[in-house]
């Protein structure tokens, strides 16, 4: 008999680099596919996303001003340290969307091949979505695509690992930052994510995770007018349009996604990467 | 005796050891209170109407600063441009504060506005030269425009126990001064004990300091909750004892709206709401007003703002 006494694990957020608790000391319980207590989690509030987007618009100089190469390292490494919480991951995906073990651990192994894609395509994004144009005048012409800024991600709501990483990868890989509300009732593997991200090399701040409402915390982050871009991956059917208006009002640039959640499973495109990114354009004069 | 020392004090500025013993008399300062007492005040909850008023209110109480080496005539004159009219349908600020240079540049372009143009001086930011220099650079600064003189003085001297010599400086420099508004700055970061804090305080206003200021904003510590109190509480026992009116400036550190009106809590509970105007309460900064701008289109537009909103200083 052992009358140990199990240590559980505190959920925390993910902001600048650290795990604050929210500060208004709320949390919420998460419950596994079947109803059962799983854990508490930390009940973000507009407040930590207004600290979360402070945090991600601090970190955007360095982590934009990175070299796509290193940016591509990076990603890289992030994904050797999930490779080595496999069974973590795949144990709270199990737990968390009901998926039989064989199952759970193909998802986790999607979602570690789809940061490697993403990873991969640090440095030949400028290739391809770049150009040199040809313009009638004695000008060098060329188009370079750039980060847009502070992005704002609602994680989707089913698919608790693979779908954050397909829509968090492709922010980290053109250079932007993120500030992304987990899916709301199973941010377990989220959290997870976190720390892995905070035992990398991706500096504090890059990314910021947030659990909660996503109903509460998306107006607030939708009309924040820091906030670039907004990945409605994981919006609420009925809060969309809402959304949509409030981001126009600070001239935010928005991800519009269909009506199901799709399948993550399915092979990517650069469709992300390209929402992501705005096209620099410089004239410069060749002399005669 | 100066002018504006009371009669009621003359005893105490009579000789260099009378002074001492006075300094030394002034009752101690508890530093576990008044670090509680400050923490205590700190946590106010300032919202709605009541945030929108501490936003204006300390916006009009900003003294604009720029003291860099790299300062130009057209840094300058963008910052008065931004003290004049910091966002539509704000109040402007108390004033701006640049090296003596530039002086005269800032005095042209807020001339007439209401807007007072302050100026370090006596060797600022160190205060290590010698007087016939602090004065000539005081004199220098008035001559060019100068509304508000922001002098330091000798921590050295202070440190080592020579209270007449700065007791003497502020009254010289208050002298070379004239009716320009005179600022003393105690450099509180390297006083080392809050002691010598309300020592340094009262010292200054014994000289005839119409504000007493933090810091220079190039040392750190710089202003803190703390120190401002105590030096609240200094400038209320003088207006108590003299009926005199002394202004307090914490200057350096505040960069943020939540600071601020933490200060401003402060000056209202310890000193009284007679101290809730620019006359007697300034704030030392310059990255603080795109913060309390930010904070009050926050308070109007219902969603937060952005630094893209605001100017780049």
């Amino acid at each position: 008999m052992s009358d140990r006494v199990t240590v559980s694990k505190t959920y925390k957020l993910f902001v600048g680099g650290a795990f604050p608790r929210s500060e208004s000391g709320r949390t919420y319980p998460v419950s596994d596919s079947r109803g059962r207590f799983l854990a508490n989690a930390a009940q973000a509030s507009r407040k930590d996303l207004r600290e979360a987007v402070v945090a991600a618009r601090g970190a955007f100089g360095k982590w934009s001003g990175a070299t796509a190469y290193n940016r591509g390292q990076v990603l890289y490494r992030v994904a050797e340290l999930l490779e080595g919480r496999r069974e973590q991951f795949a144990a709270e995906v199990a737990a968390g969307e009901g998926a039989p073990s064989r199952r759970a651990q193909s998802i986790v192994d999607a979602a570690i091949d789809r940061w490697v894609w993403y990873a991969g395509w640090t440095d030949k994004l400028a290739t391809v979505l770049g150009a040199a144009n040809p313009v009638a005048g004695p000008y060098f012409s060329f188009s370079v695509p750039e980060p847009t800024g502070v992005v704002g991600v609602l994680a989707p709501p089913d698919s608790s690992l693979l779908g954050l990483v397909s829509v968090l990868a492709p922010v980290l890989a053109v250079g932007a930052t993120a500030v992304v509300v987990a899916s709301e009732d199973r941010p377990l593997p989220a959290i997870t994510l976190a720390e892995v991200l905070a035992t990398s090399d991706v500096p504090g701040g890059v990314v910021n995770l947030l659990t909660g409402h996503t109903a509460e915390l998306a107006p607030w982050l939708a009309a924040h007018a820091d906030v670039n871009a907004l990945d409605l991956a994981g919006a609420p059917v009925e809060q969309r349009a809402e959304l949509e208006r409030a981001a126009a009002g600070t001239v935010t640039r928005v991800l519009r996604v269909g009506r199901g959640e799709p399948d993550w499973t399915t092979g990517p495109d650069i469709g992300r990467l390209r929402a992501l990114v705005e096209t620099k354009t410089v004239w410069h004069p060749m002399g005669v | 005796m100066s002018a504006t020392t009371t009669h009621e004090f003359s005893d105490a500025t009579r000789d260099e050891s009378s002074l001492r013993r006075f300094l030394h008399g002034l009752p101690g300062v508890d530093a576990v209170g008044l670090e509680q007492r400050s923490a205590g005040l700190a946590t106010r909850s300032i919202k709605k109407s009541s945030k929108r008023w501490a936003i204006d209110t300390a916006i009009s109480m900003v003294d604009l600063t720029t003291l860099e080496g790299a300062d130009t005539p057209g840094k300058v004159r963008s910052l008065c441009a931004k003290a004049r009219h910091p966002a539509p349908a704000t109040p402007r600020v108390a004033a701006v504060c640049v090296y003596p240079d530039m002086v005269a540049t800032a005095a042209q372009e807020v001339a007439g506005t209401g807007v007072e143009v302050a100026s370090v001086a006596t060797a600022f930011p160190s205060g290590r030269s010698s007087l016939r220099i602090k004065i000539a650079d005081t004199e220098y600064a008035v001559e060019a425009g100068a509304t508000e003189i922001d002098m330091v003085i000798d921590r050295g001297a202070f440190l080592a126990g020579r209270y007449g010599q700065v007791f003497d400086e502020i009254r010289t420099i208050k002298a070379a001064c004239g009716d320009t508004h005179l600022k003393v700055i105690l450099e509180t970061g390297e006083l080392a004990t809050y002691d010598n804090v309300r020592r340094a305080s009262w010292l200054a206003l014994l000289a005839g300091g119409d504000f007493i200021k933090t810091s220079t904003g190039k040392v750190s510590p710089a202003a803190t909750l703390p120190v401002t109190n105590l030096m609240l509480q200094a400038v209320r026992d003088w207006h108590a004892a003299t009926g005199q009116h002394r202004g307090v400036k914490p200057a350096g550190g505040i960069r943020t709206t939540k600071d601020a009106i933490r200060h401003l809590v402060a000056v209202h509970e310890v000193a009284g709401p007679d101290w809730l105007t620019p006359k007697l309460f300034r704030f030392g900064a310059s990255s603080l007003l795109n913060d309390l701008l930010m904070q009050r289109q926050t308070q109007l537009s219902g969603h937060y703002s952005g630094p893209d909103y605001v100017t780049v200083d």
